[in-house]
């Protein structure tokens, strides 16, 4: 102690995207308490809009300036390829949902109100909305940046936090069907809180181990301390459980069909691309940069693990009668498929690379088409609200047949036909799991990849070959909005699928400068 | 004293709170059961750090941060109860199967909900 405090430094240049993002969202608090209830909705899209767009600005133009190579903010955060290659990712996904949340009237109107109460016809009457939706969404967004690029074990936590809190709370306004949609909030959040908890223990049994909550130093302590391996081991799992719950990998996916169905769909859009692209990201820099040592330790248990999600997913999404929840079993059969990318990382640094770029052009392949096809679930309505069943569904390509081939082309996607994004995302991760000696993996892959196809044909056949029924669901015409995302998601799905060397190039440059480490 | 003592108190404040949130059905006592779960974590950074002696005294920056996010997560959990509680008069988180898997599947409609006021057919399904 000599009396003189050094004050840290901090690379704003660096970490702009994320300030713009949450200085945006703090303005939009502002605007909550200040502007009048009339004027709040048309402030607050341009500014959520506006800081999106500028953050995915900010971020090209840290990439074209040059990739950083050191940790910024005293190495909380590290801002490097595969960081900024996801942090583009997330602002593309989350400007689309945004346009897709902004679109019709999915929120309640006074969530505090009892459904059919004087005082919800009262806010209805008086044309209220819960335009808190937007800086809320813009928090989750702020925390989605920064979690994958959090460089010590406290700012993931943090970031988890602020990613997940806003997102719980969201699940719970949805205008129709309020008591699933506020159900599916309650289970979000008592088993977002659980996993959170197992996070922070095992983040403070590393802690207890390495010194450090540091992932560079925890990496350094691997091999340097001794005899406290029972820490080391309780607190990787601990850790790894946490993480895994955000991907909603097998024995944690419970949550996952539940919160879909009942979280308003432009919140699940939102939830089921960014989310899980910022979830992966921070699971591959905390099972490479600190963890990458012990390799031999934890690969075998994401083996399993990959495996038991590609079979859980697929099998159990054949079973549903319900679209959101179909959706939401095959985001899990897909987080399976990325984890055996996950499980392709091995310790040369070749061979890493090549594996992290099939992830991430995987992670923007899935994400556009999950953002496509909720927006179209979004369009499919009955008397109260969206048409969920899958019986309601049926014959729709003979009522739309745009709609229904759009739909249909995103399934393919999903399934991984040739021409579509999906395919080579599934060859390019495949690809890197062969080259890194997981062939049994793939083998289970190739087969889950199949048992899906027939659930995504079956719901293409029961559009295309069967009769609709009498009092079939409506097709709303589409805002220009929600007309938009459909689009955007239909040309990426295309662009990727017949053009993917851009894309691929870009990915494999991000994943060049691997993770900082 | 030994690192042991404190370290064996917090696994077993931990496992009490496992125990607590798979068994309790009141949403309340889960949410307090999460407390625990977290102040044993509390205590585990706080132990650690003195042990280690850390310089930075990282592990009591974490546990700072750990008490402000536990009471911002309290209060928006507390939030969402009081939204379920006043729509269904019950906080009983075994009667939340609206969303279950078996539910789903054995209805053989398209499930129906209370519509709230306001939500005509001619306003929501535009033809």
């Amino acid at each position: 102690m000599n009396g003189t405090i050094q004050a840290p430094t901090l690379e704003y240049a660096q970490l702009a995207p994320m300030l713009v993002v949450f200085g945006a969202a703090i303005v939009g608090v502002l605007v909550e308490a200040f502007a009048p209830r009339y004027l709040r909705s048309a402030i607050h899209v341009p500014i959520t809009l506006l800081s999106l767009a500028g953050a995915f600005a900010l971020t090209i133009w840290q990439v074209v300036k040059g990739v950083p190579t050191k940790p910024a903010a005293m190495g909380a955060v590290a801002v490097d390829g595969p960081s900024l290659f996801i942090w583009g990712t997330i602002l593309v996904l989350a400007f689309v949902s945004v346009l897709l949340i902004n679109d019709e009237d999915h929120f309640v109107a006074a969530a505090a109100a009892v459904p059919g109460s004087a005082e919800e016809e009262q806010a209805l009457h008086e044309g209220a909305g819960h335009t808190e939706v937007y800086p809320l969404a813009l928090f989750a967004v702020g925390g989605m940046l920064l979690f994958p690029a959090s460089n010590d074990l406290l700012v993931m936590f943090v970031a988890l936090e602020v990613m997940s809190l806003p997102l719980y709370l969201l699940c719970g306004l949805a205008r129709r069907r309020r008591l699933l949609s506020q159900e599916a909030a309650v289970k979000y959040f008592l088993l977002g809180a659980f996993s959170s908890a197992f996070f922070l223990y095992g983040t403070a049994l590393l802690y207890g181990y390495a010194g450090s909550i540091d992932l560079a130093k925890i990496s350094a302590a691997l091999g340097v301390v001794g005899g406290q391996e029972t820490l080391l081991y309780i607190g990787v799992a601990m850790l790894g459980v946490g993480l895994l719950f955000k991907i909603g990998a097998a024995p944690f996916q419970a949550w996952k069909p539940d919160v879909y169905q009942g979280a308003p769909t432009p919140i699940t859009a939102l939830m089921a691309s960014g989310t899980l692209v910022a979830a992966f990201g921070a699971l591959l820099r905390v099972f490479w940069v600190a963890l990458g040592g012990l390799d031999w330790n934890w690969s075998p248990v994401l083996w399993a693990v990959a495996i038991l999600t590609m079979v859980v997913g697929a099998i159990l999404a054949i079973t549903q009668t319900d679209i959101k929840r179909m959706l939401a079993y095959s985001s899990i059969a897909h987080g399976g498929f990325l984890l055996v990318g996950v499980v392709a990382t091995g310790a040369a640094a070749g061979q890493n690379s090549k594996a992290l770029s099939a992830i991430l052009f995987y992670l923007v392949a899935y994400g556009f088409t999950t953002v496509g096809a909720f927006a179209v679930v979004t369009m499919v309505r009955d008397a109260g609200g969206e048409a969920w069943h899958l019986s309601r569904w049926a014959g729709l390509g003979k009522r739309s047949p745009l709609l229904a081939g759009i739909f249909a082309f995103f399934l393919l996607a999903f399934a991984g036909i040739p021409l579509t994004s999906g395919f080579f995302g599934k060859y390019a991760v495949f690809q890197a799991a062969v080259a890194g000696g997981a062939t049994p993996l793939v083998i289970v892959g190739v087969v889950a990849s199949a048992v899906a196809a027939f659930f995504y044909v079956r719901v293409i056949v029961l559009m295309f070959f069967s009769d609709p029924a009498a009092d079939g669901p409506s097709v709303v015409l589409p805002s220009r909005g929600t007309a938009a995302v459909v689009g955007v998601a239909v040309l990426a799905t295309v662009f990727l699928g017949v053009f993917p060397q851009p894309v691929l190039h870009l990915a494999q440059n991000a994943a060049q400068s691997l993770f900082i480490r | 004293m030994h690192i042991v003592y404190p370290v064996v108190v917090s696994a077993l404040l931990f496992s009490i709170g496992v125990y607590g949130v798979l068994a309790r059905r009141n949403a309340i006592l889960v949410l307090m059961s999460v407390e625990l779960m977290l102040n044993a974590v509390n205590l585990n950074l706080v132990a650690f750090d003195v042990w280690l002696r850390d310089r930075l005294h990282g592990g009591q920056v974490l546990t700072l941060f750990v008490i402000v996010i536990a009471a911002a997560e309290i209060g928006l959990g507390l939030a969402i109860v009081l939204a379920v509680y006043r729509n269904r008069q019950s906080i009983d988180v075994d009667r939340l199967r609206d969303l279950s898997e078996t539910g789903a599947s054995e209805e053989a409609g398209p499930p129906e909900e209370p519509v709230g006021v306001g939500e005509d057919a001619d306003r929501e399904a535009r033809p």
